[in-house]
């Protein structure tokens, strides 16, 4: 259900917030245990707020725009007064005292609160397989992983426990789920939406956006969560369009790149790049002009990333050291052992992993090599986009270069793990608006996603694209097995 | 001159930490209050909890680079923050807020005046390398020790955790002990002047890190730097200091090597003890932080900014000294504190002469400042009153001794002198009949000493004037009375 359909019923009195929180809780229920999605379902709390709501409707109150929209929240955002444990140890039992300011956002605007997703621990993975509370399975096949590291957000708004979920997204981390579920995932671009409360994996990175059903529900939820926050120095002070308001804007005339490196690149498999090609040309038959564009340093990327967000991610996660809150590992019988100690405890083997890439990255003596060298390949990826939007208005790549692969596939290669994250990264390095949305099946059945990458603050033209793509494709429909879900 | 032949020189730099007097903290709006019970100024901010944010206070902005330009340092129009990375208790994000490669403000210089007993008062500039913003640390409290090592447990109060600071570096051009000290207050004469930092030494307001090391003479190659800390006073840097070149050269001198380290001062036994040997530097792992964005600072802004800086002590000094002909000695006094340059300067307007004006002020009014702890500007004694009294002396209305007869009064509530010379029937006699009968009666009286006086004994003068102001209950105009005494006893 769209959440401007669920609005209108809610409006008539057709049904009531009660009856669809309750509805979202028993579907919960019912995959949940097998699927896990979630970590934590605040069930009173949404009944509770699902009653204020009928009873302000009732009473004849204006109903802000979410009022009732069952929402699922990425579990490394702070919601205040319940646990956020960014899926790990460390923070098993940490309660924020503060709500993040998106997740406020949602609330003021009368969104209500599921439960808290599951995710690699501390964001950190691309198959939500690092949790230290347990993996969550794809809905479509619960034998493969939901992608990470939102996958619990994913495979939440793909299975209908809700209706929309927030993730954050440092190198894919809400795109590459979206892509491997079957669902539409933004990030937004760098400094649209305040991070404020989101607990930092990789700073110059991060970024909060939806998981939602459709593109005209991201709008919905971008229009929301996006603007200016005094809390968060890099949340950009620009004015917030009217997202939903401008879905069918024209796109006669776009100009769309496809980046040629993408479609080069060795490990693409060739049922997506056939899936996201066919797209292409749906998108021609919109009225839009397809080029071919090079990005010559996009596959740096990954390797660029794999600098930067460590070493970022070093500083970040320096805080936590069994002294102020968070795991704490007793019995040490001095300082720097409660701190090793509880570091080694608190934290998963990947977590650990990039603490020590960052952390040498960054020591004397090789932070030339390593961080400022990544710093410079950086500008250049920024500046190949730049050379690219001379040309194009939006970019368009295949989300990842696989579908949805096995559980346990790559969890002992971390390597191979990183490249799902290939075609998704570029677009955290240059800061850039970037949405993931269903475009075909492979022969499994699994959902093959693509992405469109737009300029700075072009989120307004990305999404009226995406909007008008998925009316003509209506990919859902071509499901070779129909619906999909147990 | 050979290299080990010259005499001995210490090279001095100094890292001074100044607190900016902001109400709230660096990044968050946690009060900086001191001495309140340990955590009470803290936010998720402060304790550096997952997902909180810093955001820079633009108080803070605004104090170090009015600091920056007071030390002549250059502004830079793009600046940035760095993470400086430790495990330390005290700091709750395990690294630090700081400006590495990119500061505020660098390359500045002092221009201070190294006055010391028995020798002549110099001038002297002094380089400043760079000043960067940072926040504080918290506090350990050690139970079982006075260190982490050897304590059963440790409590920490982030109270002053991120609070602001100022980082000033000089340059390696301070020579001895005095000038150290000099320069450490003038720096904080500085901060005070421009209202950024109170400059509290007892409270940590301002502390100074010295690097000292010695060689003989300039042409030779920098020997092994020592670091001092924990001086609380000006007087502990100076001693310190001193301490520390005779350790170094008396070292040397017995072929002893002088190895890198810390050396805390030790106030009790007035001596520099080692701390800890550094060896090699730290790596603290700095890289931008990116949850502050660039420090841009506009033209415009910095133009606001320079303009709302007050004269500085140094220009003060050199205007009392040029203009309004005091000593160097007054000057220095009288600008020591800004609000008895403040006074100073409207008693002087309000048309009092200015050597008369430093004399009460530096003298029995600061005596009395001090003695209530009270600032200039609380003094219930106007710089108008003080001003109409010298005027009344110079116009021989009334003596120095009724002005201080009548002084305690004035600072303890102000007054117009005028009315209280009045009242109490003080007023100077300057009617040259009635001190001439005065006189004549005294010489009567006093036949033996006027013998005396006219044999030769001049000096008896002194004793006709002191029983004449006996007589007269000091009113007597004294210039007039000697004129007259010595007229007549002249007979």
């Amino acid at each position: 259900m769209a959440i401007a359909e669920w609005r209108e019923q809610l409006k008539r009195g057709e049904v009531s917030a009660r009856e669809l929180v309750d509805e979202q809780l028993d579907r919960i229920n019912q995959i949940d245990p097998t699927m896990h999605a979630f970590l934590d379902v605040t069930g009173d709390r949404a009944r509770a707020d699902a009653d204020r709501i009928d009873e302000a409707r009732s009473a004849g109150q204006t109903l802000p725009p979410l009022a009732g929209v069952p929402i699922a929240i990425k579990d490394n955002l702070c919601t205040k007064g319940i646990t956020t444990t960014c899926s790990s140890r460390m923070l098993e039992d940490f309660v924020p005292p503060y709500e993040s300011t998106v997740t406020e956002r949602l609330w003021n605007s009368g969104a209500i609160l599921i439960g808290k997703t599951n995710l690699d621990e501390f964001a950190m993975g691309s198959s939500t397989e690092t949790s230290a509370f347990g993996a969550t399975f794809n809905p479509w096949d619960l034998s493969r992983v939901p992608g990470g590291s939102s996958g619990g957000s994913a495979a939440a708004v793909a299975s209908g426990e809700c209706l929309a979920a927030l993730g954050s997204d440092t190198g894919g981390s809400i795109r590459q789920p979206a892509s491997f579920c079957g669902v539409v995932g933004l990030k937004p671009t760098y400094g649209r939406v305040s991070r404020w409360g989101l607990i930092a994996f990789a700073s110059s990175l991060d970024q909060v956006g939806p998981f939602t059903n459709s593109v005209a529900d991201s709008a919905e939820i971008l229009q929301v969560i996006a603007g200016a926050d005094p809390k968060d120095s890099t949340c950009l002070n620009a004015a917030v369009p009217d997202y939903s308001a401008s879905l069918f804007d024209s796109v006669k005339g776009l100009r769309v790149g496809l980046i040629k490196e993408c479609f080069d690149h060795e490990g693409l498999a060739s049922e997506v790049k056939e899936s996201v090609l066919a797209a292409a040309v749906q998108l021609e038959s919109l009225g839009a002009e397809i080029t071919e564009v090079s990005c010559p340093r996009f596959n740096d990327g990954i390797a660029t990333y794999y600098v930067i967000a460590p070493s970022e991610a070093s500083a970040n996660l320096a805080r936590y050291d069994g002294v102020k809150y968070g795991y704490r590992s007793e019995g040490a019988e001095n300082l720097a052992s409660m701190t090793a100690r509880s570091r080694a405890e608190g934290f998963g083997s990947e977590v650990q992993r990039r603490i020590l890439i960052g952390t040498y990255a960054l020591s004397a003596g090789y932070v030339d090599a390593f961080y400022k060298k990544a710093q410079q390949v950086r500008t250049l990826i920024r500046g190949d986009f730049e050379n690219a939007y001379k040309k194009v208005d939006v970019l368009l790549t295949p989300t990842s270069p696989t579908t949805a692969f096995k559980a346990g596939d790559h969890v002992d290669d971390p390597l191979s793990m990183y490249l799902s994250d290939l075609l998704t990264i570029p677009a955290n390095l240059a800061g850039l608006p970037a949405i993931s949305l269903p475009c075909g099946f492979d022969e499994k059945g699994l959902p093959i996603g693509l992405q469109l990458i737009g300029n700075v603050l072009d989120e307004k033209r990305l999404l009226s694209v995406a909007h008008q793509f998925e009316q003509v494709a209506d990919v859902k429909a071509i499901h070779p097995k129909g619906h999909f879900i147990p | 001159m050979s290299g080990s032949e010259a005499p001995w020189e210490a090279v001095i730099g100094l890292e001074t930490h100044v607190q900016l007097g902001t109400e709230s903290k660096i990044f968050t709006s946690a009060s900086t209050a001191f001495g309140d019970a340990p955590n009470t100024h803290i936010d998720p901010v402060v304790c550096g909890l997952p997902g909180t944010l810093p955001v820079l206070n633009e108080k803070v902005l605004e104090y170090a680079v009015k600091a920056a330009m007071a030390l002549n340092l250059k502004i830079a129009e793009h600046s940035k923050f760095d993470r400086k990375q430790y495990f330390y208790p005290d700091l709750p994000k395990n690294y630090q807020i700081s400006q590495f490669d990119e500061p505020i403000a660098e390359e500045g210089w002092i221009e201070v005046e190294v006055a010391e007993k028995g020798k002549e008062t110099y001038l002297k500039k002094i380089g400043i390398e760079r000043l960067h913003m940072e926040e504080d640390a918290g506090k350990l409290v050690h139970a079982g020790s006075d260190r982490l090592a050897g304590s059963t447990h440790s409590l920490v109060d982030y109270n002053r955790a991120g609070v602001a600071l100022a980082e000033i570096v000089s340059k390696p051009d301070i020579r001895t002990g005095r000038e150290a000290a000099e320069y450490a207050s003038e720096i904080r004469r500085i901060m005070r002047y421009l209202g950024v930092s109170d400059g509290n030494m007892q409270e940590g307001s301002l502390r100074c890190d010295v690097n000292i090391s010695v060689r003989r003479g300039p042409l030779s190659p920098f020997g092994t730097k020592v670091e001092i800390k924990n001086m609380n006073s000006f007087s502990a840097i100076h001693k310190a200091c001193d301490y520390e070149i005779e350790r170094q050269i008396k070292a040397y001198e017995s072929g002893e090597i002088v190895v890198q380290e810390t050396r805390l001062w030790d106030e009790g036994k007035q001596i520099t003890k080692s701390m800890r040997s550094k060896e090699g530097s730290s790596d603290y792992r700095y890289f931008p932080d990116p949850d502050l964005g660039p420090i841009e600072l506009s033209k415009e802004l910095r133009e606001i900014w320079r303009a709302e800086l007050p004269e500085l002590p140094a220009a003060k000094r050199h205007r009392y000294a040029d203009e309004l002909g005091l000593s160097i000695y007054d000057a220095r006094v009288l600008t020591d504190e800004l609000s008895m340059a403040v006074y100073f300067e409207a008693v002087v307007a309000a048309g009092a002469e200015p050597k008369f004006a430093s004399n009460w002020i530096t003298g029995d009014i600061a005596a009395y400042v001090n003695s209530q702890r009270i600032s200039f500007s609380q003094l219930s004694f106007r710089p108008s009153q003080l001003a109409e009294m010298i005027q009344m002396i110079d116009a021989g209305q009334i003596s120095g001794k009724i002005a201080k007869e009548i002084l305690p009064q004035l600072l303890e509530h102000g007054g117009s002198p005028k009315l209280i010379v009045e009242e109490r029937g003080l007023g100077m006699i300057s009617d040259p009949g009635a001190i001439s009968l005065i006189v004549d009666n005294l010489i009567a009286e006093y036949s033996k000493e006027v013998e005396q006086f006219r044999n030769g004994k001049t000096k008896l003068q002194g004793f006709f004037v002191g029983q004449l102001m006996k007589k007269t209950g000091g009113k007597a105009d004294p210039k007039m009375a000697n004129q007259i005494l010595a007229k007549k006893l002249q007979g």
